[in-house]
């Protein structure tokens, strides 16, 4: 019972909140909710694959830039034929660079993603392509309609806030069965140990490209409602920054679980949000806080990680929480 | 294209692969040897840029800002391995981009602090400010030149470092064997931190060099990653005579894409990535893994 | 004879300028095990990791029954009932030994990529691994997590994924490496009850082990093949005798 009660209560003060917070903070958990579908995309390459890739932003963007593309001057574009086509661009994209980046591994596969996602940067950036370094205007939301009559406008923050919402849910939803499905168990396998894996009969390579393709289709989602809620896109949101931000959301939250990177997002946004208000040298606060992130796991607070931010005990195999080791600590 | 300007593009293209040599050399010296992966090394070649910018205003002398500013780099190699880097080794490679991205934000900031963002220039050494007359209305600036000799020095001394020094042996068996050297009692961490240091050293000379001949901005040193990742790919991981090949075949790439295709200029680095990756993904000169 | 599981012709492995296995033919029968030995660097591990697909060999062809594998990669080759247990221990440390069982009879699984439905649920491949886990023996661990097994039964988890796999055939290099006398013991019996209805390809150093398990030996030296025989046959091979059998004298 108490396994549905956590996650109950949560959607149900998901849903509470634009009734009772100003539209200044339903913006912000909009926002927020949005990086933590692309966080929780790129964590099932990243944690569930072992697939480092830098290209995400990539994705996220494309699909943004489809939006505006796809966007009629200052009427409303359909979401149920644009937002397929942002996934779908998305999707093919990570096809394309994922099929070449899988040629190589580890590090390489670091650089060949990072140097693939700065390529649909520069595409962006250098071409005349919806404004280039200018960017392009997303003049209204996109909606749904029916013959002329609307039954969905993104227009309002809290309508906006809960189709997020509803995709956010989708997004644990779809993970969370692909992560336990065989295809996930087989995942985490060639992740683990890919000669052992190969060897037993899995298609390394075409196991991951799926992974990656699905992982990319969930940033262009992100992407999509991203460029809908600025009403604007520009070439950064293509840029590896982004990417390497959407990593440490990842790392926060914990590799091996479904929802935690979604917690790294709010943590990280939040923690953003605190620093641009307190301090013009903000980046520099999130560098250093990003440093002693990444050294405060290195020295060991890795193993107090995911049961402070729950990788749950019914994931997929996974190093913590088969171990017992780890249960020795525990009890 | 006639003759004379084919060699001017030519020089163009050697002389941009040269710096591009020197920066991606660096990186894969580190990576080869110490088995990190550095995003922050593109910020040392964009902060080697402002500190010859800087320096050089205030002495008056592209010499001693090139002195300082390799220094200063190296000094911070140092600095920097001892107390982040030198943790990194061994682990994922996902750390270890993390924490080179933090570095990366940090660098952009105290970029921002101490010089702001502005874009500079910086002048050559007086007797190298010139240009050459190669026909009555082309000539070629002496500097350009200048870097081209210059970078091929410094590309035959590590090259001489590495095959005939035994410091370069060390480097060697590091990168191919590094239990045999632990066998051999080599102090690896005195190795590893100058290795490092280095490695900063030369993307920092990548950015001084290049500063009287482009802007110095902010933004420098992110497209100067990318194209040393390129490199690195093309020409093998952990591999300097890769490096080599990588950054000219980028050098001529993009100089002869932007004269026959400047639509796509920018793009055409990439494509010749991917069918780099499709004829050998291990790299030009990399070892091939069955 | 019985029906051929697996044939090697002609086949060549050159690293740079060295041959580490020049003009290896082999064959191994359905219901028998058949041992490689030879001395060190005569060239085993490269046979066994050509004919699992590691190595991609620079001549000769090999069979799989009736399909030629020369080409495939380890994964299609497993698929097409090839099934190799390692010489270093390579199974999932982090996960259990049912689940590293279970996995290996989802890789044979009709669907092995399936998105739908949790993995656990899945009742065949369930089955075919619980019978896997009890036929080496390690039911009473089946819920322990591979890196606390000692090593003997890692071997044997090791031998449960590849019957879980359902190999035609199984390649199995060095499973003694390492172990204790009363450890080998579960192991050799182990391995002489796994060519009922496959074929096993054995490469081992315990040459008491292997003429006792084998039904036929192939000695490798110097990357070739030097003599082919049932275990009598090769013990009274002049040839063998002075290549490896030599200095082995209380083994010949």
């Amino acid at each position: 019972m108490r396994n549905w009660l956590v996650p109950a209560a949560l959607v149900a003060c998901a849903i509470a909140l634009p009734f009772a917070a100003p539209t200044y903070y339903v913006q912000f958990v909009s926002k927020a909710f949005i990086m933590g579908i692309l966080a929780m995309g790129l964590n099932l390459a990243v944690g569930h694959g072992g697939m480092v890739s830098l290209c995400h932003a990539a994705f996220f963007g494309l699909a943004g830039y489809i939006l505006a593309l796809l966007s009629p001057g200052y009427d409303a574009a359909s979401l149920l034929l644009t937002l397929p086509a942002a996934m779908a661009a998305a999707a093919i994209a990570a096809l394309v660079i994922g099929a070449l980046a899988l040629r190589t591994r580890g590090v390489y596969f670091i650089m060949v993603t990072l140097a693939f996602g700065e390529m649909l940067f520069f595409l962006f950036h250098d071409t005349g392509i919806a404004g280039g370094s200018d960017g392009a205007y997303v003049n209204a939301k996109p909606e749904i309609a029916i013959a002329g009559y609307r039954l969905l406008d993104l227009a309002s923050p809290a309508a906006f806030y809960f189709v997020v919402l509803a995709f956010l849910i989708a997004t644990i939803a779809v993970l969370t069965m692909l992560v336990r499905s065989p295809f996930g168990h087989a995942l985490a396998a060639a992740r683990d140990n890919e000669r052992r894996a190969r060897s037993l009969g899995f298609p390394i390579y075409r196991l991951r490209l799926i992974a990656f393709v699905i992982s990319g289709a969930i940033a262009g989602l992100a992407g999509y409602f991203a460029a809908a809620q600025f009403g604007f896109v520009a070439p950064q949101m293509l840029g590896w920054h982004l990417s390497a931000t959407v990593l440490v959301m990842v790392l926060i939250g914990g590799l091996r679980s479904v929802t935690g990177p979604l917690i790294g997002a709010l943590v990280l946004i939040g923690l953003e949000e605190v620093l641009k208000a307190s301090t013009d040298y903000w980046k520099l606060a999130e560098g250093l806080i990003v440093i002693a992130i990444v050294l405060a796991l290195l020295g060991g607070v890795r193993q107090l990680w995911p049961m402070i931010f729950g990788a749950r005990p019914d994931a997929p195999p996974s190093r913590r929480a088969a171990s017992p080791v780890a249960e020795g600590h525990n009890g | 294209m006639d003759l004379v300007t084919f060699g001017v593009q030519l020089l163009n293209a050697v002389q941009y692969g040269m710096v591009l040599f020197l920066v991606a050399s660096g990186l894969t010296l580190v990576f080869g040897i110490l088995g990190v992966i550095n995003l922050a090394h593109g910020a040392f070649y964009m902060l080697g840029a402002y500190l010859a910018y800087w320096i050089a205003a205030y002495t008056g002398s592209f010499w001693i800002a090139m002195v300082a500013g390799v220094a200063i780099a190296f000094v911070v190699g140092l600095v920097l391995e001892s107390v982040f880097i030198r943790r990194l080794y061994g682990r994922d490679h996902l750390v270890q981009v993390l924490l080179s991205f933090g570095l990366i934000l940090v660098i952009d900031e105290v970029r921002e602090i101490l010089f702001g963002k502005d874009v500079h220039s910086v002048a050559p050494p007086a007797w190298l400010a010139g240009s050459i007359q190669l026909t009555d209305n082309l000539s070629y600036p002496v500097y350009r030149l200048a870097i081209c000799g210059f970078c091929m020095i410094v590309a035959a001394l590590i090259f001489l470092v590495i095959t005939r020094t035994k410091i370069g042996m060390i480097v060697r068996a590091g990168a191919e064997n590094r239990e045999m050297t632990r066998v051999l009692g080599i102090r690896f961490d005195v190795v590893n931190r100058y290795v490092f240091a280095v490695g900063i050293a030369l993307a920092a000379l990548g950015g001084i060099v290049i500063a009287p001949i482009s802007t110095v901005f902010p933004g420098m040193g992110d497209g100067m990653l990318i194209l040393s990742f390129v490199v690195v790919v093309l020409g093998g991981i952990g591999s300097v005579a890769g490096a080599a090949v990588g950054a000219l075949l980028i050098g001529l790439t993009d100089t002869f894409g932007k004269v026959f295709f400047p639509s796509v200029s920018s793009i055409l680095i990439y494509v010749l990535m991917a069918m780099v990756l499709l004829w050998r993904p291990n790299g030009i000169l990399g070892r091939r893994e069955v | 004879m019985a029906d051929v599981a697996l044939r090697a012709s002609g086949l060549y492995k050159r690293f740079g300028g060295l041959s580490a296995v020049a003009d290896v033919s082999i064959d191994v029968h359905v219901g028998e095990i058949h041992a490689v030995i030879g001395p060190n660097g005569a060239g085993k591990s490269t046979l066994i990791n050509l004919l699992s697909g590691e190595l991609l060999a620079n001549g000769g062809a090999i069979m799989l029954g009736a399909a030629d594998i020369t080409r495939l990669p380890p994964d299609r080759r497993a698929r097409h009932g090839l099934g190799r247990a390692y010489q270093k221990t390579t199974i999932f440390q982090e996960f259990t030994v049912h689940e590293n069982v279970r996995l290996a009879a989802q890789a044979r699984s009709p669907k092995p990529l399936r998105m739908f439905g949790q993995a656990a649920a899945d009742a065949g491949v369930r089955d075919m691994a619980a019978q896997a886990i009890a036929r080496v023996g390690l039911a009473a661990q089946a819920q322990t997590v591979a890196s606390v097994l000692s090593h003997g039964e890692q071997r044997q988890l090791e031998i449960a994924m590849v019957l879980a796999t359902d190999p035609r055939i199984i390649l199995l290099d060095e499973p003694l490496a390492g172990m204790g006398q009363a450890e080998s013991r579960d192991i050799i019996n182990l391995i002489s009850s796994l060519k009922a209805g496959r074929a096993v390809l054995l490469v081992e150093h315990d040459m008491d082990a292997v003429f006792e398990l084998a039904d036929r030996l192939t000695v490798m030296h110097n990357g070739r093949v030097i003599a082919v025989g049932t275990p009598h046959e090769v013990r009274t091979h002049p040839a063998v005798r002075a290549a490896y059998l030599g200095d082995h004298g209380d083994a010949a």
